[in-house]
């Protein structure tokens, strides 16, 4: 067996390939004390629900349940921690849900079938995302001007859209994905898009050029300009994806409640923003990881599921969520000065 | 009777911070009326000791007498209240508020205990800019419409306008220029004269044998020297004593060939920007070291951003190998081998959260990676190669570029531009915040990629540094270049003169 008593070299790529062991071994070795905390605190929250509703937490269909109604904001989630890595923020994701969902959902569009919705989703998504790129990179906005004006406008517009009514699915095979039946292995399909969607956050945050200039950007920009990287063009791509990811985690939305709402992805900016800040992206940029931010989704959902569970309201729900964020930040800042 | 114990006198001061011995039981004794000097090189420990005197830190261990008396500085009012007022490097103004406000921050002078009087506030400052011998500065204007020697001089005005009894200047010269140091230095001596302390802090020997009575020499966090006299030291000695050397400024050979008969690599030709220097023409060739020398203001650093496409010219052009490149961006100039390592390096080249090896490849990633996808072996085997060549220290490419030194970092971003291929380096104050031991190595650096083939523009406002190290210098001011000559034809004094006077040798 190879010795890893050396210090940490987390750059080096050398991670031993033969026999599971030592891999594994390797990845807790490079797990940092943030992702660990995070990991124990989820792990804590499993076993008070195990404790307090044994019978009802523990069962296969609320687990189901809880990953399902975590992959949805984790999509969104995962296209804010790049903007906010960035240096940016992105407070219009929840309106560009709702608008992307009743855009998708329209009697015309459903004409269209299955991909006339997803199509139009995510159109729906990138197109919000690219007024909110071209203002902020070419325009010279602020983010959070500009992302707050798109929040209104994309709201008002499903609004008028939907004229405040539910737009009910009809296109069986949407309806479907949503149904057991479309299970594989006991996952639902929406779980395995919020993990195929984080795998490819992952690798594009930590090993393409795209993710380096998003930290670069977001850690110094001036520097990142005068090394040479259109500072402009990242930061218009980077609204873009999260666009993206709205317009998908949309479409999920649809598939969920079979259904397009106006009032879709209400507060959504915030638990996206709280999930990144508890994963430990720093709010000035430059720093996060898309692990920290999936796992603070999961405790988020995981809160809410046992207090929904043990009958408390959504209101004790938000007092904890708060309380959870302050938390977090404090942690976090101790482990930063420490380290 | 006794002696009178001294103003101030911190002795066995410890400072620790995770995985640092900041200060390793440091004394230091301040007498009323003196100047002493603080001397060190980066990371010996003076920032932190003038922060435990500020009351910014709280020391492990160690007694703190004000007067004889002991006392605790718990926080920076405390040290306030006692009458300690510091003046940092970085100055910590606020640049939206007036500088009336800025000097009242916190003591404003108010009517029923909360009302503001701007008008009592903008007279009292008024006095204090006079008396610092700047009365044309408007109690009114925001601070940040100040250059940064007036700013300073807002700082200054901002610590007299407490019962000051000590002053802690940190490195107060490094932005001013030799008439506004002149000022500094007459302000110093009223200030002493009056019974007031100044601890100061500067890299510059020669200011402190004008205006220091002591010197306190710090290494490693140890004072391994106290109270010496700053004027009859020898240079000799305090050098040695700072760095273990025996060498201020070692320059390397120039080379025995021409450059001059190779084709210019680097031509610029008529270049300006309204308001901040005028058309400018000049070439460096491959092998030439340029040197631009000139006074804060003169439009150094502007010229530098301009060839770099940093910031757009109002008219002229900038050629490399002959082909102009495209105004006013920074993409272009980088692709045609431009490299810039510019005078504000952590605010303008590094990327301070991440590894040296990310530090280094930033401007190269297109080169280990296919699709975007980067190859991260490849990225830190060149980032390696690249930070070996300049023996840049610690050799270990993946620590964090905030540990390196002032030199190292700067290494750094020099290792950036060779890992890209880089033709034409504009050095930008190439030696701020580097300590004297790594100065020369950073000079042999420069001298051995010039001899490799680069062309060199060099910026910096120490004489010295221009002529030791440029083959060519061109002499600034007001953003004109008022002389130009090979540098082993001119002095310091000459410089000097041309810098100041603008009268060019006819």
């Amino acid at each position: 067996m190879t010795q890893h008593a050396s210090p940490p070299r987390d750059s080096t790529g050398k991670v031993p390939s033969a026999g599971a062991a030592p891999g594994w071994r390797g990845l807790m070795a490079r797990a940092d004390v943030r992702t660990l905390s995070l990991l124990g605190v989820l792990a804590a929250l499993i076993v008070i629900g195990g404790i307090t509703k044994p019978d009802e937490f523990l069962d296969t269909r609320n687990l189901q349940l809880v990953l399902t109604q975590g992959s949805v904001i984790g999509v969104v989630t995962v296209g804010m921690t790049f903007v906010i890595i960035s240096g940016g923020i992105d407070l219009s994701v929840g309106a560009i849900v709702a608008l992307a969902s009743v855009w998708a959902t329209t009697v015309a569009t459903q004409e269209y079938g299955f991909a006339g919705i997803l199509f139009t989703a995510v159109i729906v998504g990138v197109g919000c995302g690219l007024v909110n790129g071209v203002l902020i990179a070419y325009g010279a906005m602020v983010p959070f001007i500009a992302t707050l004006a798109m929040l209104a406008s994309a709201r008002g517009l499903a609004l008028q859209i939907t004229d405040g009514k539910t737009q009910i699915v009809t296109v069986p095979s949407v309806l479907d994905l949503g149904e057991r039946d479309a299970y594989v292995l006991g996952i639902p399909p929406l779980v395995m898009v919020f993990a195929v969607v984080t795998i490819i956050g992952w690798l594009v945050l930590n090993r393409t050029t795209f993710g380096r200039r998003s930290v670069a950007v977001g850690g110094n920009a001036e520097a990142a300009r005068l090394a040479g990287i259109d500072v402009r063009r990242q930061r218009l791509y980077l609204y873009l994806l999260s666009g993206l990811c709205c317009g998908i985690a949309a479409f999920m939305l649809v598939i969920l409640s079979g259904s397009g709402q106006n009032t879709n992805g209400n507060l959504y900016e915030l638990d996206a923003i709280a999930a990144a800040i508890i994963g430990g992206t720093l709010l000035s940029g430059g720093r996060g990881t898309i692990t920290g931010s999936v796992l603070g989704v999961l405790i988020f959902t995981t809160i809410t599921n046992i207090f929904a569970l043990n009958n408390l309201q959504s209101d004790v729900q938000q007092i904890a969520k708060g309380a959870i964020i302050v938390a977090a930040v404090l942690v976090q800042r101790r482990t930063a000065s420490t380290t | 009777m006794a002696p009178e114990p001294p103003l101030l006198s911190m002795s066995g001061i410890t400072k620790s911070f995770p995985g640092v011995r900041a200060l390793d039981g440091v004394d230091l004794d301040v007498q009323a009326g003196e100047v002493h000097c603080l001397l060190g090189q980066n990371g010996a420990g003076k920032s932190t000791l003038i922060k435990v005197l500020a009351g910014a830190h709280q020391p492990d261990t160690g007694t703190i007498r004000w007067r004889g008396e002991e006392v605790t500085l718990r926080s920076p009012i405390a040290a306030m209240r006692l009458g300690i007022a510091t003046i940092y490097q970085e100055l910590d103004l606020v640049e939206h508020l007036s500088v009336a406000e800025n000097v009242h921050l916190g003591h404003e002078p108010t009517a029923a205990g909360f009302v503001v009087r701007g008008k009592a506030a903008r007279s009292s400052t008024a006095q204090l800019l006079e008396r610092l011998g700047h009365p044309e500065i408007d109690p009114a204007r925001l601070v940040g419409d100040l250059s940064a020697a007036h700013q300073q001089i807002v700082s200054m005005a901002r610590a007299l306008s407490h019962d000051v009894r000590l002053i802690v200047m940190d490195e107060p010269s490094a932005a001013l220029d030799p008439d506004e140091v002149d000022n500094l230095f007459r302000i110093v001596g009223d200030l002493t004269s009056a019974g007031v302390a100044v601890v100061y802090i500067s890299h510059r020997l020669e200011e402190i044998r004008r205006i220091g009575d002591r010197v306190t020499v710090l290494k490693d966090g140890r004072a391994v020297a106290g109270g010496l006299p700053a004027k009859t030291t020898p240079t000799r000695d305090v050098v040695a004593m700072m760095t273990g050397r025996n060498v201020e400024y070692v320059f390397p050979e120039r080379p025995t060939t021409d450059a001059t008969a190779g084709k210019p690599l680097l031509e610029v030709r008529g270049l300006a920007r309204h308001g901040e220097f005028e058309p400018l023409d000049l070439s460096v060739r491959p092998g030439e070291i340029v040197g631009l020398a000139g006074l804060v203001g003169s439009g150094r650093s502007e010229i530098l951003e301009t060839i770099y496409g940093a910031r757009k010219p109002s008219a002229g052009h900038v050629l490399v190998d002959g082909r102009a490149l495209r105004p006013g961006s920074v993409r272009a100039a980088v692709r045609a081998g431009l490299g810039l390592a510019p005078e504000e390096r952590k605010a303008q080249a590094l990327l301070m959260l991440e590894s040296v090896t990310r530090n280094v490849s930033v401007s190269s990633m297109s080169r280990f990676s296919r699709g975007g996808w980067i190859d991260r072996a490849a990225e830190l085997g060149a980032a390696r190669a690249a930070t070996r060549e300049l023996s840049l220290r610690p050799d270990n490419p993946s620590v964090p570029v905030r540990t390196l030194s002032g030199g190292n970092q700067q290494k750094a971003v020099l290792a950036r531009w060779l890992l890209r291929g880089c033709r034409v380096l504009l050095l930008d104050e190439p030696t701020r915040g580097v300590d004297v031991g790594a100065r020369a190595e950073l000079y042999a650096v420069v001298r051995r990629l010039a001899d490799e083939g680069l062309a060199v523009l060099l910026v910096s406002s120490e004489v010295p540094e221009v002529l030791g190290l440029a083959d060519r210098v061109l002499v600034l001011r007001e953003g004109r270049v008022v002389h130009t000559a090979p540098a082993r034809e001119l002095d310091e004094h000459r410089v000097l003169d041309l810098v100041m006077e603008g009268s060019p040798a006819s």
